[in-house]
């Protein structure tokens, strides 16, 4: 049996993609951390944050290997894959791309030697702007890919020329309508998918008994993190949706469960159905108040999806419930940043066998609600893959459907092996714990004792 | 004034995917020699490319990301032709990549595993690009300014050659680097390897060069030269290419084996590789997709071409300083325990 080749397309870049971004959305946040941790080394000279620093860097290496080679897949899906979406879109499109190659790729991947086998042959300070820039590096990047994502959502600054889009306005075209409140979602995003890594990793050895200077500093900080992020990312995800109604109402609408035109309930649970063009509701709102968080009023009647032509709609079931699991786990962890937060004002912290477990088990939240996220935003952006201007169907690749099952399936296999082995991996560094007892491998990157001399340390 | 843009963007990829070629091949070329070394000096080779793998495989994002931006319809008529070559390049690319890392890792069994994977994954990747370059030499099926081929259009007589000879091609450049970054007994097992594969690649680009005489008749008129007749005007201007070519070869099996030479086979592997690669680009030049569409045709809006060409006037050396640096702080011997992090 064969399948359409634009459905197989479809998986398998939602595949790779989603796969891909399982390790942007840790080494973005990991990169920064780094960064923070060798300059708190060097600025107080203390053990600890040197431990956590050797400790979370081989981690890092870790999911940035994952993360370089999945995405050398996704730059040449645009071609293989979306040729047509290539060609229609490259003028605008194309550049943002290859800044991206230009200013974060390079960067990231040339330091990267110098972050991780540098030791022995730079300075601290030059090692320092090693960890900095692969970190800077990784910020670029997100800038750059989020801006070409945010522009196929809210197109700007374009015009039509021989049946292909090219830039008018550059500055608007970078700064498309969506693409600040985006871009910050997503690398706050990143930053608590880390936090709560972190947060879990601590918490896992507190419960092993294994806690240590090292787990308890890097505890707080994550809770630190988490507490003063968690909050702030609802109101960013807020202003998303406010641009997104703005600019893409069938998606918010979709988003939402929102079928009829009136003044509009917030859908707590649902199950959204496309054919009798309805959603069962189990639990909502009274009427207004998805209006009033919308759009501000709420006496606001706002557009349901038939409004529109069914052909101009998206699919409602996983936008619904995507959208729902990552507001759902960004309430997990509001509650989780400010109760640890609470229980290390009060003293608590260590002594809650409660908020250990809790931190473990969310440990991995942030990755399911950068998914989420995704599959939200690129599933209510359909049927177009730019937004109102160039539909999904008309923009794959004329590539034999047998040649896509026989890719898609390789990928499937290959990513398979390499998860598990790499989860597996991160897993044993994680269950072992930042320890300065620890001589790390044969071969270290720099025994502790050269380290001390070569920084000098005054009384540690 | 004005500029041509596209060609100048040609240049730039072109550029690009040299640079790709003379420095990840060396790595690929590293990891295609693995099933000939013992385990410790898989150690080595492996530490003397560690820090700088990454960095070489950019280019190929640079090459790839560049076609899409400067020339999209390009971008998009040679990525479907080459569907499975390129899928098949990415999975061994992946394996080989997270291959650095995982080895480390893996216990025995685990360990042994990634080493397969490292050394199969750079020969296949190397193979699938061998593959994609004898296609796009004999040129791409376009109709209405898509691909209209089948899927497995890129797999012919000639492609096959040329699937063996970049692989010999970049063991050649992998032994010439671990000439100049080992020493002692890897380092004579490097130079007898790239003795061999310096005949091995002389044949193969002598055959190469004759094949591509004939795949397209634009190629044979270009050079002058058919079965029948050669057309000396037309050899003489074009051909210091292919003497460039011979020359580096001969001086490079000779220089291989002296042991006083660290740097000069690289040297003269990438002069080889460099006149292999214009001859070829004198053939095919100015099709970006062969033989149907040019560097012209295939060029995104000016206005984009230009605004990307900032970035690279501006970018392009800062990049260059800094991969010169990363190469200049890893100078030297690598050691097996540099390896590790
Ligand atoms: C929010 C951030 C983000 C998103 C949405 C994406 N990426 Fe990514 N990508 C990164 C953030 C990132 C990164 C942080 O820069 C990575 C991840 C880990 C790493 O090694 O660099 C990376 C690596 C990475 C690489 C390898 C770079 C190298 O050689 O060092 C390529 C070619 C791409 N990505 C391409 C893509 C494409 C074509 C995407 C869209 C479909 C995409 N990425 C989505
Ligand atoms: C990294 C996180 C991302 C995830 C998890 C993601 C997820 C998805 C999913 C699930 C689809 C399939 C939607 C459907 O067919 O119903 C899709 C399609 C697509 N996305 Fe994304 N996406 C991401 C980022 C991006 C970015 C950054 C770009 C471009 C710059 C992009 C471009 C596309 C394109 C071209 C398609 C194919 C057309 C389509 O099916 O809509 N995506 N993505
Ligand atoms: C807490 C309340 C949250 C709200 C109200 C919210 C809201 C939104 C909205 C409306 C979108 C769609 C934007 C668009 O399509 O233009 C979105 C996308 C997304 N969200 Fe959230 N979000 C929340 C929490 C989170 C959390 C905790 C994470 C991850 C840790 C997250 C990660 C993402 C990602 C990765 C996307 C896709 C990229 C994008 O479109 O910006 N969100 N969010």
């Amino acid at each position: 049996m064969h399948l359409d080749p634009f459905i197989v397309s479809r998986i398998q870049f939602a595949f790779t993609v989603a796969f891909h971004i399982i390790f942007p959305a840790f080494t973005i946040g990991l990169g920064s951390y780094l960064a923070v941790l060798e300059g708190l080394w060097l600025l107080t000279k203390r053990e600890v944050f040197k431990n956590l620093y050797l400790f979370w860097v081989k981690v890092f290496a870790l999911a940035f290997g994952m993360g370089v080679v999945s995405g050398v897949v996704m730059s040449y899906q645009f071609g293989t894959n979306w040729s047509v979406f290539a060609v229609k879109t490259g003028s605008v499109l194309g550049p943002l791309l290859g800044y991206e190659v230009l200013t974060a790729f390079f960067l990231e991947a040339s330091f990267l030697g110098i972050m991780l086998f540098g030791w022995k042959r730079v300075g601290p300070g030059l090692h320092y702007t090693a960890t900095c820039f692969v970190a800077g590096g990784t910020l670029f990047s997100a800038f750059w890919i989020l801006s070409a994502n945010s522009w196929m959502q809210t197109p700007a600054g374009y015009a039509l020329e021989n049946g292909r889009y090219i830039a008018v306005d550059w500055l608007k075209v970078i700064f498309n309508p969506s693409f600040p409140s985006r871009f910050a979602h997503m690398v706050t995003a990143a930053y608590l998918t880390t936090g709560m890594v972190v947060l879990g990793s601590s918490g896992l050895l507190s419960i092993r008994g294994k806690a240590t200077a090292e787990s308890r500093v890097m505890q707080r900080m994550a809770i630190g993190l988490i507490a003063i992020l968690a909050p702030l990312q609802l109101l960013i995800g807020h202003e998303s949706g406010k641009v997104a109604h703005e600019y893409q109402p069938t998606k918010v609408a979709a988003m939402e469960g929102w079928w009829e035109t009136d003044r509009q309930p917030t859908i707590l649970i649902g199950w959204p159905d496309d054919r009798t063009e309805t959603t069962k509701v189990l639990l909502q709102t009274p009427k207004g108040f998805g209006s009033w968080v919308v759009a501000g009023d709420d006496k606001a009647v706002l557009k349901g999806l038939k409004a529109w032509p069914r052909a101009d709609r998206p699919p409602t079931l996983i936008p619904f419930w995507a959208f729902r699991f990552m507001v759902g786990l960004g309430l997990l962890m509001i509650a989780i940043g400010l109760g640890g937060a609470a229980l290390w004002a009060t003293g608590r912290l260590d002594r809650s066998k409660l908020f250990q477990w809790a931190a473990l088990l969310s440990g991995p939240s942030g990755f399911g609600a950068v998914i989420c996220g995704w599959m939200a935003t690129e599933v209510g952006r359909q049927p177009y893959v730019v937004y109102g201007l160039l539909r999904t169907i008309n923009a794959v690749s004329p590539v034999s459907v047998g040649a896509e099952e026989a890719s898609l399936a390789g990928f499937i296999i290959v990513y398979s092996v390499v998860f598990s082995a790499g989860a597996l991996y991160i897993a044993r560094l994680l269950v072992v714990g930042p320890d300065a007892s620890e001589p790390g491998p044969p071969g270290g990157p720099m025994p502790v004792r050269q380290m001390l001399i070569s920084t000098s340390e005054p009384g540690v | 004034m004005t500029l041509d843009l596209p060609l100048i963007w040609a240049v730039i990829i072109a550029t690009a995917v040299l640079l790709y070629v003379l420095l990840d091949g060396f790595d690929l070329g590293v990891g295609a020699l693995f099933p000939l070394a013992t385990r410790e000096e898989r150690d080595v080779m492996t530490a003397s490319i560690a820090p700088v793998w990454d960095g070489n495989e950019t280019w190929l994002v640079l090459g790839g990301g560049g076609l899409f931006a400067a020339f999209p319809l390009a971008y998009a008529v040679v990525m479907p032709a080459f569907y499975l070559p390129l899928m098949a390049m990415l999975g061994a690319l992946i394996f080989r990549g997270v291959a650095f890392e995982f080895r480390a890792h893996g216990r025995r069994s685990g360990r042994r595993f990634w080493t397969f994977a490292f050394s199969a994954g750079s020969i296949l990747a190397a193979v699938s690009q061998g593959f994609v370059l004898g296609a796009f030499v004999q040129g791409i099926n376009v109709r209405d300014q898509a691909f209209a081929g089948g899927p497995l259009d890129w797999l012919t007589p000639f492609s096959c050659l040329t699937a063996i000879a970049l692989p010999l091609g970049y063991a050649l450049l992998g032994s010439c680097w671990l000439i100049a970054k080992t020493e002692g007994e890897l380092q004579l097992k490097a130079r007898r390897w790239a003795k061999r594969l310096t005949l091995a690649v002389a044949v193969c680009m002598a055959l190469v060069s004759i094949t591509t005489l004939s795949v397209n008749p634009a190629v044979t008129a270009r050079w002058g030269v058919s079965m029948h007749h050669v057309d000396w005007s037309k050899l003489l201007p074009l051909s210091p290419a292919p003497v460039l070519g011979g020359l580096a070869l001969a001086w490079l099996f000779l220089s291989a084996g002296r042991e006083t030479t660290t740097y000069a086979p690289y040297a003269s592997a990438a002069v080889a590789f460099l006149a292999g690669y214009l001859g070829l680009a004198l053939s095919i030049a100015p099709y970006v997709a062969p033989y149907q569409l040019t560097l012209w045709d295939c060029a995104a809006k000016d206005n984009a071409l230009a605004l990307m060409l900032v970035g690279v006037v501006i970018m392009l050396p800062v990049i260059l300083g800094y991969t010169a640096f990363v190469y200049w702080i890893f100078r030297g011997k690598a050691k097996a325990e540099h390896g590790y992090h």
